[in-house]
């Protein structure tokens, strides 16, 4: 099958490959500790640890965004907040 | 009762899995890939890194689009929801009302989004249209070709008749599922019809209105064909939404590029406000 089409570069591929391997790590936790982990945080309802993902993400995405808008096209920075943004959102949330 | 666990049911779920692979996974994969390279065409790319991201972040148009975008669902929520409350509470709940009533509300939704545009851009003309024609006769200076105004009147009132009908019906299935009993104990209580709803209408509406919001909110930031076929973004640019911009800029321009920056843009911020609206109506129902 040619994939050529999907126009593939290797940060892209790279950036898939870390998505899926977070899922794949998620799955593997939620075999071994099964039910998600509910609990309310800081924001005041109830997150299981895919919910924390979600938002892990999701704020990361914008956290990127906001560096390239307002700081500059160097997002290694903007990587490096993201990850603290994570484990912050995984910790309290 | 207790819940059978069963890890083969996942096998279940599998085939689900592979069509949103096809529709939504592949596609979505591929719009970050070209969202980062440039192209003319011939199957060949150039790395652009976050170039096209930075332009969409400083380009006005981008940001004039998504506001625009944003107070029109504002405003079609704001319209809405209330009007298919009201409705589908003045409902008959049962006789021949109700498949008529159901009949004549289920009408427009069964109308593809093109003839809509279709009905309303000939309606609000002012030449042959019934609604134009009507208001420059008692005087009112209706033209939506010209005038940004009454481009947004028309397209509301157009979105308004169209979906109105998806909240009644939504909220209406609610309203019917309500057990007899909670209205006869509210009026042992003596309970005022206001009471009535706020308490027992309301809470019991929760579910359906949670779907109601988000689907209209989805709908509306995404419309792209009913505003296209009356006004085609104009007149200028005073209609033009993101997804009338983007496929100008797609199509139109074949900047795929930025285009496609700017799709993963909009999907992230869709993404985010569903997700808040999902997260605020439902935190509310769990707490209780």
């Amino acid at each position: 099958m040619n994939f050529s089409w999907m126009a593939w570069t290797l940060p892209t591929a790279l950036f898939f490959i870390t998505i899926f391997a977070l899922l794949i790590g998620m799955a593997v936790w939620e075999y071994f500790s099964p039910g998600g982990n509910p609990r309310v945080g800081i924001l005041r309802f109830e997150t299981t640890r895919g919910d924390r993902l979600f938002i892990s993400l999701l704020g990361s995405a914008f956290i990127h965004l906001a560096w390239l808008g307002l700081v500059g096209p160097n997002l290694w920075w903007a990587l490096a907040l993201s990850v603290i943004y994570a484990i912050g959102v995984f910790k309290t949330v | 009762m207790e819940k059978t666990w069963n890890n083969k049911a996942w096998f279940l779920v599998l085939p689900v899995l592979v069509l949103v692979a096809f529709s939504a996974v592949i596609p979505l994969m591929t719009v970050v890939n070209y969202s980062v390279q440039d192209t003319f065409g011939n199957n060949e790319f150039f790395w652009a890194g976050t170039d096209w991201f930075s332009e969409m972040l400083a380009s006005d148009r981008f940001w004039n689009a998504l506001l625009r975008n944003l107070i029109f669902s504002l405003v079609i929520l704001a319209i809405e929801i209330p009007l298919g409350i009201l409705i589908a509470l003045n409902m008959p709940k049962k006789g021949l009302g109700v498949p008529v009533c159901l009949v004549l509300m289920a009408l427009p939704l069964l109308i593809p989004w093109n003839v809509v545009g279709t009905i309303w851009q000939i309606f609000g003309r002012v030449d042959i249209g019934l609604l134009g024609h009507t208001l420059e006769a008692v005087g009112i200076d209706y033209n939506y070709v010209q005038s940004p105004t009454a481009a947004w009147i028309t397209i509301i009132v157009m979105d308004v008749w169209h979906w109105t009908s998806l909240v009644v019906l939504l909220c209406y299935a609610g309203l019917v599922s309500i057990p007899d009993a909670y209205y006869q104990a509210a009026k042992i209580d003596g309970a005022s019809r206001w009471s009535v709803f706020r308490y027992i209408q309301l809470p019991k509406m929760n579910r359906v209105l949670l779907i109601a919001v988000l689907l209209r909110f989805m709908d509306s930031f995404m419309i792209y064909t009913e505003p296209f076929v009356v006004t085609g973004g104009g007149p200028g640019n005073s209609t033009t939404f993101l997804s009338i911009d983007l496929v100008k800029m797609a199509v139109g321009q074949f900047d795929l590029g930025p285009a496609a920056a700017m799709s993963i843009i909009y999907f992230l911020i869709i993404l985010l406000l569903s997700w808040v609206f999902y997260t605020v109506m439902t935190s509310g129902d769990a707490a209780k």
